[in-house]
């Protein structure tokens, strides 16, 4: 159906985007986890409560998650040439990709964190566990099998903003879409495209609700 | 012998701030517990005794007042000093609170390995206390595979990891059936006398309170209203709320003779049951009748009550005052409110 080079680009297109999703996914677990975490300690009734932090903290997550991402893309062009030296290919795609998902991942794994238990909280407490030690021992390992879940879809949405960044020179299977599907009408082509997506979509997704599941202890 | 205070609760007060102004959870309790007791706080639910429990290891801060634990005044402590001086003080829950994506054994490490006690020391440690707690075989099991008494067991044990010297149960045994209440308190019982140590028990359930309890404090409205040996509360109740958390659900519901008078006759284990009631008849020649009785063991010791309605003629009733008085049974008049 398609030639070899046609293939090769797929092939090409495929592994971009992967290395642009896990990259990004990773950096922006690295910014994203520590702010959700922050975000439920310093709460009023948190265990470490900081009102000023966060009420900070929650403004600039709701202002950066209310820029749609092809927007907050092009804006932060200056920002990413500045830092990756150019503004086109993957590489560069990765910059705006975890700033645009930090503040989203922070408020998937505050809701994570906040389902755990306050009743295994507090016993913690009475055992004389420190904020940081709650933090470590109690909050994240309680959460896990919810925080897995909330990678999946982080991975997921992930995914779905770097073929956005096909549309300026991003990289990966967008700007296959784009070039060839919407710009010289290769329907085929960008059929082709939005199946692998659609495939890696489903592939991650599954993976993520499966470890989930293995590894929740909850259930019998 | 002299009995030596471990736990000293003074002027005690605690307001939270809510939504719809202040409200009062606790005002001015004062009351102390001695070394190697068993203590019980009752009330019924809202009289504040969640808060009074959480005051002592200060996972609430009183508004005013202060809490001596060990000889350590909890609230005038760093935060730093507080940790250390809550691993002094166990505690378990209604909802035993385990951390639920751990192991039985990882519970009962947990606590120690917060103290910074090294993974193998902690291992054995846990195993020991498995062992107490009777459940060695299951030290590999989540507690989403273990039953509501196994939970709890798991939880004493945790909380006797860091050897407190104190243990304050908060409705320990109130998600739990009758029977693994019973083997739960006996537990309880046992690590009291076993090990030395000082337990508190928060309830809402009498019979709680009569199986292990020496000495008892009833919370009602933020107040402490009566304090007390289990023995004496319950002989001689002296607050609507004690009587109400003593006979609930007011079995005779049926308004019998309202407005007569009655009285409570407690017979104390050495006065025989039957008897007294039928010799008192024969010896006044007047019927009596009774209203209530029930008996209950505290201490080991059998404590009966009875609550008879008595006849309308003065006389009558002199002669049977008379009558109980000359045998030394202890009585007093109530009301039908009590039934």
């Amino acid at each position: 159906m398609f030639s070899k080079e046609m293939l090769n680009l797929f092939l090409e297109g495929t592994f971009e985007t992967f290395y642009m999703v896990l990259v990004s996914t990773f950096a922006a677990y690295v910014i994203g986890l520590p702010l959700g975490v922050v975000l439920v300690v310093s709460e009023k009734d948190g265990i470490r409560p900081m009102p000023a932090v966060n009420r900070i903290l929650g403004i600039v997550i709701n202002l950066l998650r209310s820029a749609p991402f092809l927007i907050l893309l092009v804006a932060l062009t200056p920002v990413t040439r500045a830092i990756v030296g150019t503004s086109l290919g993957s590489t560069a795609t990765i910059v705006p990709l975890v700033i645009g998902s930090a503040p989203f991942i922070a408020r998937m794994v505050e809701s994570s964190i906040k389902e755990v238990d306050a009743g295994v909280i507090e016993a913690a407490q009475s055992m004389g566990a420190s904020p940081m030690q709650i933090v470590l021992r109690v909050m994240l390992p309680e959460a896990k099998p919810s925080l897995m879940v909330g990678a999946a879809i982080a991975v997921t949405t992930i995914l779905g903003y770097s073929a956005m960044a096909g549309f300026v020179g991003g990289g990966g299977l967008g700007t296959i879409a784009v070039n060839y599907g919407v710009y010289r009408y290769q329907t085929d082509v960008m059929l082709f495209t939005l199946a692998l997506l659609v495939l890696i979509v489903q592939a991650f997704q599954e993976v993520g609700m499966r470890i989930a599941n293995r590894i929740d202890k909850r259930k019998k | 012998m002299e009995q030596k205070e471990i736990i000293r609760i003074e002027g005690l007060t605690k307001r939270f701030s809510g939504k719809n102004g202040e409200v009062l959870a606790l005002e001015d309790i004062s009351l102390s517990v001695n070394e190697g007791e068993i203590f019980g706080i009752i009330g019924l639910s809202g009289a504040g005794k969640s808060t009074l429990v959480r005051c002592i290891n200060l996972l609430e801060r009183p508004t005013a007042g202060r809490v001596t634990v060990n000889g350590q005044e909890l609230s005038s402590l760093s935060d730093k000093a507080l940790r250390l001086a809550r691993r002094g003080i166990g505690m378990i829950f209604q909802q035993f609170n385990l951390l639920m994506q751990s192991t039985a054994l990882e519970n009962i490490c947990f606590p120690l390995m917060l103290a910074g006690v090294g993974r193998k020391d902690a291992e054995k440690r846990a195993l020991e206390l498995l062992e107490i707690v009777g459940l060695s075989d299951k030290k590999n099991a989540y507690p989403a595979q273990l039953s509501g008494g196994q939970k709890q067991r798991i939880a004493i044990a945790r909380a006797l990891a860091n050897e407190p010297k104190v243990l304050l149960c908060d409705e320990a045994t109130s998600a739990l059936d009758p029977t693994t209440t019973r083997s739960i308190l006996s537990l309880l019982k046992e690590i009291n006398e076993r090990l030395g140590i000082t337990i508190i028990v928060i309830t809402h359930e009498m019979r709680v309170v009569e199986e292990i309890c020496s000495r008892v404090a009833i919370l009602d409205a933020s107040h402490v209203v009566e304090l007390g040996k289990v023995q004496e509360i319950f002989r001689k109740p002296k607050t609507a709320a004690a009587r109400r958390l003593l006979f609930p659900g007011k079995e005779s519901g049926e308004a019998v003779g309202v407005g007569e008078r009655m009285i409570r006759i407690v017979f104390d284990g050495m006065t025989p049951f039957e008897p007294v009631i039928a010799n008192m008849v024969l010896a006044c020649g007047a019927p009596v009748n009774i209203m209530f009785a029930n008996t209950r063991a505290i201490e080991g010791k059998t404590i009966g009550q009875m609550i008879v309605q008595l006849p309308e003629s003065k006389e009558a009733v002199s002669r049977i005052e008379a009558y109980l008085n000359t045998q030394n049974i202890s009585f007093e008049e109530v009301t039908e409110d009590v039934l």
